[in-house]
C-alpha cells in the first residue's frame, strides 16, 4: 500500500498561512442571500451539542431545518453527561495560554494523526464558544470576583478548562437545547423526537434526505432536504459495555456508509482512564469519573503484589505512585492514554487492587490533608456522591478504585475542512466525524469539537455548499426515496422473522467481549486476526438465533437495539481490520509490536502518517482502503513525551 | 456481594388506549451490586428467553443526568433512596430495608400519557421550555464571556436550579400533577443571571401559562416534588417563580 491521495479524498483546506486560512476562507465563500435561506431545507440528526447548535444557527439564518433524536426529547443526548469540562484559549488565568498552544497541546495529544488546519481553527473558535455560553446563561464556575474560574486537565500545563461542578455537559446542552427550544417555538426547526434515522438517501451522487422510524409508532417515513447534517455520535457502545449511554449507537453514520461515505480511522478509540471498574456480569454500562479528579487525586497500586491490606492500612513507602514516577513533569495529569495503558501495566503485572485485581487507588487523602474536607467537596462533590452510591464505599475515607473503560471514538466519517463527506451533501458533526483529535483526544475537548462544529462552522460551509451547488427538485416520491424504504422494512421484517431464542444483548456482550480482547486498550497481529475470523461467524449467528417479539409497527425497545447490534457486528469487523493494517503504534491505538523499551508508542510517520478512510463494498467483501496523507508544516513533531 | 429473591409486580400496558395491568414477575438471584435498572434487564432477558414481550421502560445514560429513566417503585418516584434516580438506585437499597416485594409503576400524571408499560411521554415538558425557558441570544452576538461577572452566590444558586434533568417524578409525585418545580427551576436559573433580565417578566408569563395549557395542576405546597426530586432542586424556586409571576402581571405583562 503507497501513500498517495485518493481522488475521493479532498481534504479542501484553504491556501495561506494557518493563522488566516478560515478567515480568507470564510471571505471567499459563496453566500446565501438572507431571503432565500428559507428555500433550502436542512436536515439534522441527533440533539447534542454538535446537533442541538446546528440546528439552532442554521434555523437562526433562515434555514428550514428537520431535526431528529431517538430519545423522548433533544435535551437528552449524551453530550448531557459529559463532566469535566470544555477547553478554551482565553489565558484568562494568565499562565500563557494562547490559540497556538491549544491547537499545539491538541496536535501534540492526538500523537500527530490530526490534520493541522482543522485543528487551529478548532482553537480560534473555541474563544467564541465560552461567550456564546455565557450569554445563554450557562452557569460556568466562578471565583468570588464574579469572573469564570478555570482549572487544569490532562496533557496541557496551563489552566484552561472551563466547567460547572461535574455536569459541564449538561450545562452546556441545556445551553443549546434552549437555544434549539426558541427556534422551535418560531416554526423555524421542526424537531422529531422518539424518531431514528434508518437509512440515508442519495440522488444523483447528493445526500437528499433520509428515512426513518418512528419509535412510538413504528411508522416508516421519508424525509427529503437540500443537504443532511449527521451528528449522531460515536461508535462507543461496539464494546458493549462503556461509559456511553445505552441508546449510542453505530447506525446512522455506518448506514450512511453503506450508501458511500467513507470511515475514517476506526481503530481509533479513547480508553479513560478513570472510571468505575466492572463489578459483575449483569453490568449494562461502566461509569466515569471525572479526568478533573485528577488533579487533586494521586493515583497509585501497592509496591508488593496482592496485598491483602485495605488501602489505608498501607503506609507511604509501600506505595507506587507509577505516573509520578514515570513521568515527573505532568505526573498524574498525563494524557488519557498514557494513564490507561500505565494503569493496564501495573495491573497485568499483578499489582491490581480489588475484586479480579482490575483496579488502582485514586486517592484524595493528601488533598484532603492540604485543603480540607470542604473544599475537595465543592469541587468533586457530585462525583463524590455519584461513587459511592455505585460502589457503597466513601471515597472521603478510602481511595476510590477505578479502571480504564472505553469512553469516546476519535474514529468517524470522513470529512473535509468543510465538514462535509466524499459523499456531496451529508455532513458529519461532532464525534460522528474523525475530525481533529487524531489518534488520541485530551480531556475537555470533546465538548469544544461538538459545538465548535455546530455554532461556528457549519453554518457557514453548508451556505458555501447550497449556493455553488446546482440542486435539482427532489421529493420523498423519488425512486430513491421508494427504494430506502423498501430496504428498510425488508431488514426489519428480516429482524422479526428470525424467531430465535436469544435476545440481541446476549450477541452484542459476545462482540464487545471479542472487541475488548482484542482491539482494546493493546492490540497485537495475531489477536486482530483471530477478531477478523470471529466475528462474521458471530454475526452469522446472530441472524440465525436472534429473538425478537412482536412485530416493527408498535413500540419495540428489542427490534430497536437489534438493528443497532446488527449495525456494530459489522462495523465492528472494519475497526478491527484498520486496527491490523495499521501497523504502527499511536495515541489510544497500541499495537503491541510497536512500542519502545519502556512501554510507550512507537509511530511509523513514514508508512502512517495517514488518514485511513475505508470503502464499503459489501457485507463479508473487503473495504477498500484510501489514504489522505497528513503533512507538519507548524508543529514540530516529535516522540510524544510527558517526563 | 449477594444474591437476592424479589417478587415484582409491574404495570404492564400495550398502548396508550389499553385500560392496563400489574403482572407479577418472580426475579431471582439478582445481585445486590446490580442498578434497579440491571435488575430489569436481567429479568427482560429472562422473558425474552420465555419468548415473552419484554417490560419497556425509558433510560439511556444510566448516570442520573439524562433525566430518561423514572418509574414509581412502592409508590415513591425513583424508589425508597433520596436523591438518585432509578438507574443510580442499586439492589443492595432495598436488601438493608428488607424489601422483598416491589411495585412498579410509570409515572402517573394526566399531562404524561403512558405509551407502553413504564414508557411514558413527557414531551409537554419541551413544550413548556419552548414557550419561554431560554435567553434569546443568536449565535455569534455573545460579548466576552468575563464582560460582565456574576456575583458568585448568584452563579452558584442558578447552577443549583440549572441541574433539574427533566425527570418528572415532581409532577409524578404531586397530588395535583403540578409542574411548577420543573418551570420553578428554569425561572430560577435564568433569572438570577444578569444575561437572563431581559426577558424576565415575559418567560415567566409565557412558561406558566403554558404549563397551565397543558393540562399540569396547580402548586398547593404538598412539597412532595422537593423530597422526591433526584437532584435536591428545592422549594424556593417556586416561591420565586410566583414572585416573578405577581410582578409580571402587576406591571401588564
Amino acid at each position: 500500500m503507497t501513500s498517495q491521495t485518493s481522488p475521493l479524498l479532498n481534504a479542501k483546506i484553504p491556501e495561506g498561512d494557518i493563522r488566516q486560512k478560515w478567515d480568507n476562507h470564510r471571505f471567499q465563500m459563496k453566500l446565501v442571500n438572507p431571503a432565500n435561506k428559507r428555500k433550502y431545507r436542512i436536515i439534522v440528526v441527533g440533539s447534542g451539542l454538535a446537533g442541538s447548535a446546528a440546528a439552532a444557527s442554521l434555523g437562526e439564518l433562515g434555514y428550514d431545518v428537520d431535526c431528529f433524536c431517538f430519545q423522548d426529547s433533544p435535551r437528552r443526548a449524551h453530550s448531557i453527561a459529559a463532566q469535566g469540562g470544555i477547553n478554551a484559549a482565553k489565558n484568562y488565568a494568565n499562565d500563557g495560554d494562547s490559540v497556538w498552544r491549544l491547537f499545539y497541546d491538541t496536535v501534540k495529544g492526538g500523537d500527530y494523526r490530526a490534520r493541522e488546519a482543522n485543528v487551529y481553527r478548532l482553537a480560534q473558535v473555541s474563544l467564541n464558544i465560552i461567550d456564546q455560553a455565557v450569554a445563554q446563561g450557562v452557569p460556568f464556575a466562578r471565583e468570588y470576583s464574579g469572573y469564570v474560574d478555570n482549572r487544569s486537565f490532562g496533557g496541557t500545563q496551563v489552566s484552561r478548562t472551563f466547567y460547572a461542578a461535574g455536569q459541564t455537559g449538561q450545562q452546556l446542552l441545556l445551553g443549546a437545547y434552549q437555544a434549539l427550544a426558541k427556534n422551535i417555538h418560531s416554526g423555524k426547526v421542526k424537531m422529531y423526537p422518539r424518531t431514528e434515522m434508518l437509512d440515508l438517501v442519495v440522488v444523483d451522487g447528493q445526500a437528499r434526505g433520509i428515512v426513518t422510524r418512528d419509535l412510538t409508532t413504528g411508522a416508516i417515513s421519508s424525509h427529503a432536504a437540500d443537504a443532511v447534517c449527521l451528528a449522531t455520535g460515536g461508535y462507543g457502545n461496539v464494546f458493549f459495555l462503556s461509559t456511553n449511554a445505552k441508546g449510542c449507537n453505530v447506525t446512522a453514520t455506518w448506514r450512511a456508509h453503506k450508501r458511500g461515505a467513507l470511515f475514517a480511522n476506526p481503530c481509533y478509540t479513547q480508553i479513560h482512564p478513570t472510571c468505575i471498574p466492572v463489578s459483575g456480569d449483569y453490568q449494562s454500562k461502566l461509569t466515569l469519573m471525572s479526568e478533573s479528579l485528577r488533579n487533586d487525586g494521586r493515583i497509585w497500586v501497592p509496591t508488593q503484589k496482592g496485598d491483602p491490606r485495605a488501602a489505608t492500612q498501607i503506609p507511604e513507602g509501600e506505595r507506587d505512585y507509577y505516573l509520578e514516577r514515570r513521568y515527573p513533569a505532568f505526573g498524574n495529569l498525563v494524557p488519557r492514554d498514557i494513564a490507561s495503558r500505565a494503569a493496564k501495566e501495573r495491573c497485568d503485572e499483578g499489582f491490581g487492587v480489588g475484586p479480579g485485581g482490575l483496579g488502582v487507588y485514586l486517592d484524595f487523602a493528601d488533598s484532603i490533608k492540604r485543603l480540607g474536607e470542604s473544599a475537595i467537596k465543592e469541587r468533586y462533590g457530585n462525583l463524590f456522591e455519584m461513587y459511592e452510591r455505585i460502589t457503597g464505599e466513601n471515597p472521603y475515607q478510602t481511595p476510590m478504585r477505578i479502571y480504564p473503560a472505553v469512553h469516546y471514538t476519535m474514529g468517524g466519517l470522513w470529512v473535509d475542512y468543510n465538514l462535509m463527506s466524499n459523499l456531496e451533501g451529508l455532513h458529519v458533526l461532532g464525534e460522528a466525524n474523525f475530525s481533529d483529535h487524531g489518534a488520541n483526544r485530551l480531556g475537555a475537548s470533546a465538548l469544544m469539537q461538538g459545538l465548535a462544529d455546530g455554532y461556528f462552522i457549519i453554518p457557514y460551509t453548508i451556505g458555501q455548499y447550497l449556493a455553488g451547488t446546482k440542486l435539482k427538485p427532489v421529493a420523498t416520491d423519488h425512486a430513491a426515496f421508494k427504494d430506502a424504504e423498501r430496504e428498510v422494512k425488508a431488514r426489519m421484517n428480516r429482524l422479526v422473522e428470525v424467531k430465535g431464542n436469544t435476545s440481541p444483548d446476549v450477541f452484542h456482550r459476545e462482540l464487545g467481549k471479542l472487541i475488548w480482547d482484542h482491539c482494546g486498550m493493546a492490540r497485537n497481529k495475531a489477536g486482530l486476526a483471530e477478531a477478523l475470523e470471529k466475528i462474521p461467524k458471530l454475526r452469522e449467528r446472530f441472524w440465525r438465533e436472534v429473538f425478537v417479539p412482536q412485530s416493527g409497527d408498535v413500540l419495540n425497545q428489542t427490534l430497536e437495539k437489534a438493528g443497532r447490534v446488527a449495525d456494530f457486528l459489522e462495523f465492528g469487523e472494519l475497526m478491527c481490520r484498520d486496527a491490523w493494517t495499521r501497523d504502527e503504534s499511536c495515541g489510544g491505538h497500541f499495537r503491541e509490536e510497536y512500542q519502545d523499551d519502556e512501554g510507550e508508542t512507537k509511530r511509523n510517520d513514514d508508512e502512517f502518517e495517514h488518514v485511513a478512510a475505508w470503502e464499503f463494498k459489501g457485507v463479508n467483501e473487503t473495504p477498500v482502503l484510501h489514504k489522505e496523507p497528513l503533512t507538519y508544516e507548524y508543529v514540530k513533531k516529535a516522540v510524544r513525551s510527558y517526563k | 456481594m449477594k444474591n437476592i429473591d424479589l417478587t415484582l409486580h409491574v404495570w404492564r400496558q400495550e398502548n396508550p388506549k389499553d385500560t392496563g395491568r400489574f403482572d407479577q414477575i418472580e426475579a431471582k438471584g439478582i445481585s445486590t451490586h446490580a442498578s434497579f435498572l440491571e435488575m430489569l434487564d436481567v429479568v427482560n432477558d429472562r422473558l425474552l428467553a420465555q419468548g415473552k414481550r419484554p417490560i419497556a421502560f425509558d433510560h439511556d445514560c444510566r448516570e442520573g443526568i439524562c433525566g430518561s429513566c423514572g418509574v414509581m417503585i412502592n409508590g415513591e418516584a425513583h424508589g425508597p433512596v433520596r436523591g438518585t434516580t432509578a438507574c443510580q438506585l442499586h439492589m443492595r437499597e432495598f436488601d438493608t430495608r428488607g424489601i422483598k416485594e416491589l411495585w412498579i409503576e410509570p409515572w402517573r400524571a394526566k399531562a404524561f400519557p403512558v405509551i407502553q408499560d413504564l414508557v411514558v411521554d413527557r414531551s409537554a415538558f419541551d413544550r413548556i421550555i419552548q414557550a419561554g425557558g431560554y435567553i434569546s441570544v443568536k449565535t455569534g452576538q455573545a460579548p466576552d464571556a468575563n464582560a460582565v461577572p456574576v456575583r458568585k452566590d448568584d452563579a452558584d444558586q442558578a447552577f443549583q436550579a440549572a441541574t433539574c434533568i427533566g425527570c418528572g417524578a415532581c409532577v409524578a409525585s404531586c397530588p395535583n400533577g403540578s409542574a411548577a418545580l420543573f418551570v420553578g427551576a428554569k425561572i430560577t436559573h435564568l433569572g438570577l443571571l444578569p444575561q437572563g433580565q431581559t426577558e424576565r417578566a415575559s418567560r415567566v408569563l409565557n412558561m406558566v401559562t403554558k404549563m397551565d395549557d397543558e393540562s399540569f395542576g396547580a402548586c398547593t405546597s404538598h412539597g412532595e416534588c422537593e423530597a422526591t426530586c433526584p437532584k435536591g432542586i428545592k422549594l424556593d424556586v417556586i416561591a420565586r417563580m410566583n414572585g416573578d409571576y405577581r410582578r409580571s402581571v402587576a406591571a401588564g405583562g
